[in-house]
């Protein structure tokens, strides 16, 4: 399908970007990267009167480590950090799970900042952002800058923290933590294809802090302990989840893999290297 | 710039090596801008929503979907369609490789899976089989398997990695 109408604005910087936000609200919709706002366009799901353009925003082009932080901004793309070689020590769980991100084609386009805010519960980003306690960043020309933690960002399907008036101007990851162990895995009916589960883990001593994607209508972040109880808890929070069925997968089975995957990446350390 | 949403913005491009110029308003995807402004039909539109890969174009010599981008965002930008492989009629060696292969059957899927292989082969000179299967995850293709498309890059890449050799020892 085609999209329906709209005025479109090419911004030069944030400021112009901002300004178009405060002048349109609800009516105004900014375009990064489009690999999820075009389809959702294309479709008429959404219908905004104003498209505001930041690629050409080079104030919102920068990836810099600062304050214990990779620091996103929100025209970067995802292949510019699965290039980044340095990632893997900066925040090695983003690089464990940005191969799992779309295709190399979408990758090409899709931002960083885009998928945060888009908020698709089974996207990889948004899962690494709250599973290591990360930051999303919002400006708006009036109000002040918020720094709001992804826990309380991510609110449900497509659904975030982010006023009519603000955008999300750059994305924090807390860079890797010395003794902590790093894993991603997910399983999707073909790679690459929406995760009907995706789980992040940060294994420390005696506990582990897992996030689960794919499964409730945004990305879940519970710390469970290590060794005998591990089973047990797993399977509370397979079922606190609120699995539901759909085309691609039951809620049951959803349900295990949350149960066997977890175990999995949390205490096999072979499948870990080999993901 | 800011474009009305009834407005027919021109929108210039360096088209396969060429200036070209064409008109389209706000909401016109880039694949139909290719394909009823500027005629390159090569682009083929299949799903419209970015899952299938069939109008994959180049964007700066990067591979993207030509039906998640809008014209407008084109403009002053470098596009490379499938129309750009062939040289006086002759195809290149990936279109040669995909037709040895049967890499394809109808034929609707190959335009976008060839320019994702072009800007594939840059990146990955000497892919393994893996990598190539990977880089063709972002396409649709329902008559072949994918298993001949997998053979044609392989050994393509290989080609240019030999000819390349051998085009050192010349030197």
């Amino acid at each position: 399908m085609k999209p329906a109408v709209f005025d479109y604005v090419r911004a030069a910087n944030k400021r112009e970007a901002l300004q178009q936000l405060t002048e349109h609200g609800e009516q105004a919709r900014i375009i990064a990267g489009g690999q999820s706002l075009m389809a959702v366009l294309n479709m008429r799901l959404a219908q905004p009167k104003v498209l505001i353009d930041i690629n050409q925003a080079s104030d919102l082009h920068y990836l810099k480590v600062e304050n214990n932080c990779l620091k996103v901004g929100a025209a970067v793309r995802q292949v510019e950090l699965l290039d980044r070689t340095s990632l893997v020590d900066e925040v090695p769980l983003l690089a464990q799970a940005m191969p799992w991100i779309g295709h190399f084609q979408t990758r090409n386009r899709g931002t960083v900042c885009g998928s945060v805010a888009h908020a698709d519960p089974s996207a990889e980003i948004p899962l690494c952002l709250v599973t290591l306690g990360g930051t999303v960043v919002l400006e708006s020309l009036k109000g002040k800058r918020r720094e709001v933690p992804a826990a309380e960002f991510f609110q449900g399907v497509l659904t975030t923290e982010k006023r009519p008036d603000e955008m999300v101007v750059e994305v924090q990851f807390p860079l890797r933590e010395a003794d902590v162990i790093y894993r991603f895995h997910e399983v999707a009916m073909r790679h690459g294809d929406f995760a009907l589960v995706a789980l992040a883990a940060c294994i420390r001593q005696g506990e582990v802090d897992l996030g689960v994607g794919g499964v409730a209508d945004r990305p879940t972040l519970r710390r469970l302990p290590l060794g005998a109880e591990l089973k047990d808890s797993l399977n509370t929070l397979a079922w606190s989840l609120g699995a539901q069925d759909d085309v691609h997968a039951s809620a049951p089975y959803r349900r295990q893999l949350v149960r066997e995957l977890g175990q999995q990446l949390i205490e096999d350390n072979d499948h870990a290297r080999a993901s | 710039m800011h474009v009305r949403a009834d407005q027919r913005f021109p929108i210039q491009i360096e088209l396969n090596g060429r200036q070209r110029e064409g008109l389209a308003e706000p909401r016109m995807q880039l694949c139909d801008f290719l394909r009823h402004e500027l005629g390159t039909t090569g682009v083929h539109v299949g799903c419209e929503h970015g899952v299938c890969g069939a109008c994959t174009v180049l964007v700066d010599g990067v591979a993207s979907r030509s039906c998640l981008m809008l014209a407008v965002q084109a403009h002053e930008r470098r596009i490379d369609t499938v129309e750009s492989l062939s040289r006086d009629n002759i195809m290149n060696d990936l279109q040669q490789a995909f037709s040895r292969h049967h890499a394809l059957q109808c034929g609707f899927c190959t335009a976008g899976i060839l320019m994702s292989c072009v800007e594939f082969l840059e990146r990955v000179p000497s892919p393994d089989e893996t990598q190539v299967r990977d880089m063709l995850s972002g396409h649709l293709c329902r008559c072949t398997g994918y298993t001949g498309m997998v053979r044609a890059v392989l050994e393509v890449a290989q080609q240019r990695q030999e000819t390349l050799v051998e085009n050192n020892n010349d030197v």
